[in-house]
């Protein structure tokens, strides 16, 4: 260092020495930089290192700033760090992109630096889930969807053997629909074709719901959950004169109250 | 092939046994009456149609006259007695000559008594509006009998509103004042109740008219299914079964008023068919009380409640013979199919009355309690009813339809010589009349699809 400057200062007598004596013509020197002079004497802090790790966080998420400086007096980091010590370290939580800025002042100057942190907002939710499906549908539903229709022979109320695995059938989804339903009490509606007369029908229908009831409380499902009404041929769900249709009027069907 | 001729020998059968085995109908031959249209003056002229036409359908349904053909009745007819003339004395006759008819173009008995009207009675008269009125001037007489002034039976003076249902009631009066003549009970006055879903949206309600179809209104108004009505015998209360609540329960309204009487229903799954004992004072029913549809009695307010029939079986539709109060009729599937039985009040003494074959259901008393009608499948596929009559003490029946769509619910009309039933032969349902003898069948009802008529008085 030392040397140097004796050397430029050597050269510099030596030019100009020089030039006296030879009597040329002068020459324009090319400006002294002084700054490096200067540098040497009173350079600025130097900022070596100013990181966020990591550099991109999740909202919510925290991040290390780490900073090294030489060279400064006073070093503050803005967004509210403060002042800081030459080297450190500190825990950030930023609630949105921030860029981060180090001044480092020492006698010789200022220097700075910055360090972004990318904060990532995670995209919304998705919208709740719609719940599961079974509350959504209405008891009707449920019984149309869940139970089915039982059928009879004509002017018999005794359960058929196709009507026992239709029954059967039925039982979980009864038992599965009163509870959900826990207040809900289920019509067990008998009905009859239109040949025999209506007022008959009007008992025959009765046998036919009381059967079908009969078979579902002695396989658990509670009897006083079940109502039987009896519709005679008053609500065919079929009107035409053909056994086919006949027969879908035979039947225990169940109903929302 | 075999199923047609089994039917054409029972209708054979049938025809043959028909006529008035069971129910006396007529004496002898018919008389034959003419009855030429009354003409109207005034508000009244409008009108003239309907009392005609109330007239002579009256005079036809009744099954005691013959009606002369009106196409060889005479062009003038009298309007009032004093348009009657005694005839003129014949002109010699010319030989080889017939003998000219006398004609005094209807101003003259024989003109009606002889070829070609043969009538043995002229009805005529003529319609006006008086004071606001609609006054028929009807007479009657019986032109066999040669002198002008004992050939009269009556006349007399019909006052009623100034509209349709004045000129009908008019036209019902006269008829039955020719009708009494032969002693026949008049059935003016009196009312059908039936179940009727010409309210629409699925309902069914009790609905009334008279006893021509005129006149109908309706009764309940539950917005449900109100059915199986019945009308005690004094005609003031009518009982039904109705949906109005959930499960068929039974119901009862005053008629006067149209207001609901309290009957407590039995706590059953069902409870239905009411009928009313002749003395209006307790209610038959069925209930499932104990499970199968069993036969009880109550109070008209439902207390003092007993259970008639015991059986393993559905009982429905008891109905208590109207003269001796003693006996009740009901249907029963305790032996198969449903047939109609007969027991005492106590439940004791129950019999078969039907066969056994097909189905049985819908028993009506007669009014001399001796005779049921009945609708009734024997013969044919389960679901063709025919409307049949049985004496009750011999089991002797005779059938009054054949075939012709399902004819249910038979009642007799208060003169015992008419019923009523409902029949799908068109179509819908409908409420058709007709004499016992099966003859003289008239529709009643067009709108909506109609069931179930009671003839109360």
């Amino acid at each position: 260092m030392k040397l140097r400057t004796l050397t430029v200062l050597s050269l510099s007598i030596l030019i100009f020495a020089g030039a006296g004596c030879k009597k040329k013509p002068p020459v324009t020197p090319p400006a002294p930089t002084p700054q490096p002079a200067l540098q040497e004497r009173q350079g600025p802090p130097t900022v070596i290192s100013f990181t966020a790790e990591p550099s991109t966080v999740l909202r919510g998420e925290s991040s290390t700033l780490r900073w090294n400086v030489m060279g400064a007096t006073e070093i503050t980091i803005d967004n509210g760090v403060g002042t800081v010590e030459a080297t450190g370290t500190r825990r950030i939580t930023p609630a949105g992109n921030t860029t981060y800025g180090l001044v480092a002042k020492g006698p010789g100057g200022t220097a700075n630096a910055s360090v972004q942190v990318v904060v990532n907002t995670p995209p919304p939710p998705p919208p709740p889930a719609p719940p599961p499906a079974t509350p959504t549908k209405t008891l009707q539903e449920r019984l149309s969807t869940d139970v089915q229709d039982v059928y009879f022979d004509y002017d018999k109320s005794e359960i058929r053997e196709d009507a026992r695995a239709t029954l059967h059938r039925d039982i979980e989804g009864l038992r599965a629909i009163l509870r959900d339903f826990p207040n809900a009490v289920i019509n067990v509606e008998g009905h009859c074709d239109e040949r025999g007369s209506a007022e008959y029908n009007l008992g025959l229908g009765d046998r036919r719901a009381t059967s079908a009831k009969e078979f579902l409380t002695q396989a658990g499902v509670p009897g006083d959950r079940l109502r039987t009404i009896s519709y005679g041929k008053e609500k065919p769900q079929c009107t035409e004169s053909t056994e086919s249709c006949w027969q879908k009027n035979r039947r225990v069907h169940f109903s929302a109250q | 092939m075999r199923t047609t001729l089994t039917t054409l020998l029972l209708v054979c059968a049938a025809w043959a046994q028909q006529s008035d085995i069971l129910i006396k109908l007529e004496g002898g031959t018919k008389r034959v009456i003419a009855a030429p249209d009354f003409r109207g003056a005034g508000g009244a002229q409008p009108l003239a149609a309907t009392f005609n036409q109330t007239v002579f359908e009256d005079l036809q349904q009744s099954g005691l006259l013959s009606m002369a053909a009106k196409s060889f009745y005479p062009l003038d007819p009298p309007q009032q007695a004093s348009d009657l003339r005694a005839p003129a004395p014949p002109a010699p006759a010319r030989r080889n000559a017939p003998p000219a008819p006398a004609n005094c173009n209807g101003r003259c008995l024989i003109d009606w008594s002889g070829p070609p009207v043969n009538a043995n009675y002229l009805a005529f008269g003529y319609a006006a509006e008086q004071n606001g009125q609609f006054v028929a001037f009807g007479h009657l007489f019986n032109v066999n009998v040669a002198d002008l002034s004992g050939a009269q039976v009556f006349r007399k003076l019909y006052l009623a509103s100034l509209d349709e249902a004045g000129a009908r009631k008019a036209a019902h009066e006269f008829a039955a004042d020719i009708l009494a003549q032969f002693g026949a009970k008049t059935l003016a006055g009196t009312s059908i109740y039936f179940v009727s879903d010409r309210g629409g949206r699925g309902t069914k309600d009790i609905w009334a008219m008279d006893f021509d179809g005129g006149n109908p209104r309706r009764i309940t108004s539950y917005n449900s299914i109100s059915t199986t009505p019945a009308v005690s015998a004094d005609g003031t209360k009518l009982a039904f079964t109705t949906y109005a609540k959930g499960e068929p329960r039974i119901f009862i309204h005053l008629l006067e008023t149209n207001r609901y009487l309290p009957f407590l229903n039995p706590r059953a799954s069902m409870n239905a068919t009411p009928e009313f004992t002749p003395d209006g004072k307790s209610l038959l029913f069925s209930s499932t009380l104990t499970g199968y549809a069993q036969i009880y009695i109550a109070d008209i307010d439902g207390g003092n409640m007993r259970r008639l029939s015991s059986s393993r079986a559905i009982e429905v539709e008891p109905k208590v013979n109207p003269k001796t109060g003693a006996e009740i009729v009901f249907v029963s599937g305790r032996s198969g199919p449903q047939q109609i039985y007969k027991m005492n009040m106590d439940g004791a003494d129950v019999v078969r009355l039907t066969t056994g074959e097909g189905e049985a259901g819908n028993p009506g008393w007669h009014p001399d309690g001796q005779h049921i009608a009945f609708a009734w499948t024997r013969g044919y596929a389960p679901g063709n009813w025919n409307i049949f009559i049985m004496d009750v003490a011999s089991r002797e029946t005779v059938q009054l339809t054949y075939g012709q769509g399902r004819n249910e619910n038979p009642t007799w009309a208060p003169d015992g010589r008419h019923l009523v039933f409902s029949s799908n032969r068109s179509g819908r349902s409908q409420i058709y009349s007709m004499l016992a003898n099966g003859q003289e069948l008239r529709q009643l009802t067009t709108a909506g699809n109609n069931w179930m008529p009671v003839w109360s008085k």
